[in-house]
């Protein structure tokens, strides 16, 4: 529990003050839904209209952007190999990790997002579940993640090949995360959305973990 | 190996003395493949409690692969490691509990403290509270002191490396495996390390060090990789 405590606490510091890297996240995402209306224009009824989506694509891009730092700083400098030799197993290890990974870069992003959804001109019907949907789904963007910045530990061009890996991957939180939006927007329930959200969640809890330890062990081999 | 013969004062990490077990760490007719190169075959040592083993060799004859493989970060090729009476691939999580790797790079974060640092990789061998006593004492002995609250992006590289060695004094473990560990390291600095390794084999503790530079270790055995290269590789034939 010390070990695990640890790495937490450690990784949210780093992330938190040093780099600025859940800073920068948060400013993208605010950034990348403020251009919408400019793009396609301000009448209300289409912004409302595309409001889940817009949201939801945002949020996925301003999870990527962070995830390259997941794993390389300490692949760099070697405490990766440190990390790899403690005694507690590397799944868990790389469970705090990605917890850490999420308080810092997903969790804003979920507290964000009301606001933001003003500025797309969401119906406030949805707001409550734009936000469980964010809480529920974010958790999965970062667990997955990390499974894919591990596979892509050292390769040249990281960043990029990072983006064409878990894309595709985030298309099933993107479809029943946005759907709920939608489902609420239009005054239906979004339960069944919600539950798929939450079981795709609890499904990546204890396999991405375990593929992304096994990707690291073939890094550091 | 005669464990009394020390120079230098006698500093006893907590613990190693009493967490020692008998029985030697055995390698058998290792073998080490870095992609398509076999890097050495048929290396054999036995370092018993209390042993040092001085890895030698030129520039790519596998030294740092040798320790990475004890380690267990990398699968030897042919041959195994055994631990007493144990296959260390029988237990991989226990091996990991007894040794500690300090390898090229120092794994310091510029943005945390030493004493942040050194209280990290403390709680990720589980030792939580009360750990700060063993921390202050541990800064002492690399007279990391001074600087134990400055951010690291403020040290030195020697004081970086000081501080990736001070790593071994604050959590104790049996098998210390030291990959040039005298890398941007004063004569002061190295001086430091000769006691501490010489104080963890006075309890009982084992050393695998790599390096380039004399260390003065009593009693110390010393493996020349550079006769374990492979004459000719069957597999590098297929790759030309």
């Amino acid at each position: 529990m010390t070990a695990l405590r640890g790495i937490f606490c450690r990784d949210l510091a780093l992330t938190l003050h040093q780099g600025g890297d859940a800073g920068l996240v948060l400013a993208f995402f605010i950034l990348a839904v403020v251009l919408f209306p400019f793009g396609v224009g301000p009448e209300a009824e289409v912004l409302a209209r595309i409001a889940a989506g817009i949201l939801w694509v945002a949020a996925l891009f301003a999870a990527l952007l962070s995830l390259d730092r997941l794993y390389q700083p300490d692949y760099e400098d070697g405490g990766l190999d440190l990390l790899a030799l403690a005694p507690l197993p590397l799944e868990l290890c790389v469970l705090a990790k990605s917890a850490a990974h999420w308080v810092a870069t997903g969790l804003p992003l979920v507290l964000a997002s009301p606001v933001l959804a003003l500025f797309v001109d969401l119906d406030p019907r949805a707001m409550p579940t734009l936000v469980a949907s964010l809480l529920l789904g974010t958790p999965f963007l970062s667990l997955i993640g990390s499974v894919a910045a591990a596979l892509t530990l050292g390769a040249r061009r990281q960043g990029v090949l990072l983006s064409l890996l878990v894309l595709p991957l985030y298309v099933p939180p993107l479809v029943f995360g946005a759907g709920a939006v939608e489902a609420s927007a239009l005054g239906m329930t979004a339960r069944p959305d919600l539950l798929i959200l939450g079981a795709l969640t609890l499904a990546a809890l204890p396999l991405a973990p375990w593929a992304s330890a096994a990707a690291l062990r073939q890094a550091l081999a | 190996m005669a464990a009394t013969d020390l120079t230098g004062p006698q500093r006893h990490p907590a613990g190693v003395a009493a967490g020692v077990a008998a029985g030697a760490l055995v390698a058998e007719d290792l073998a080490c493949r870095r992609g398509a190169r076999l890097v050495f075959a048929g290396v054999s040592f036995v370092v018993p409690p209390g042993g040092a083993l001085v890895v030698r060799g030129a520039n790519g004859a596998g030294k740092s692969s040798l320790l990475r493989l004890v380690a267990g970060l990398v699968a030897p090729a042919a041959g195994r490691l055994v631990w007493g009476s144990q296959p260390l691939a029988a237990d991989p999580a226990g091996h990991r509990a007894r040794l500690h790797y300090v390898g090229h790079q120092d794994a310091v974060k510029p943005g945390m403290t030493a004493r942040d640092t050194l209280a990290f990789w403390a709680a990720l061998r589980g030792h939580g509270r009360g750990i700060s006593l063993a921390i202050a004492d541990a800064l002492a002995s690399l007279a990391l002191d001074p600087v134990a609250d400055w951010p690291c992006r403020w040290l030195s590289a020697g004081q970086r490396r000081r501080l990736a060695l001070a790593r071994l004094l604050v959590a104790p473990a049996e098998l210390w495996l030291l990959d040039e560990p005298t890398t941007a390291l004063d004569e002061d600095g190295r001086m430091r390390l000769e006691t501490m390794i010489e104080a963890h084999r006075a309890g009982g503790g084992r050393v695998l060090l790599a390096t380039h530079l004399p260390l003065a270790l009593h009693g110390a055995a010393t493996l020349h990789l550079d006769r374990f290269a492979p004459l000719e590789d069957p597999a590098a034939e297929t790759w030309t």
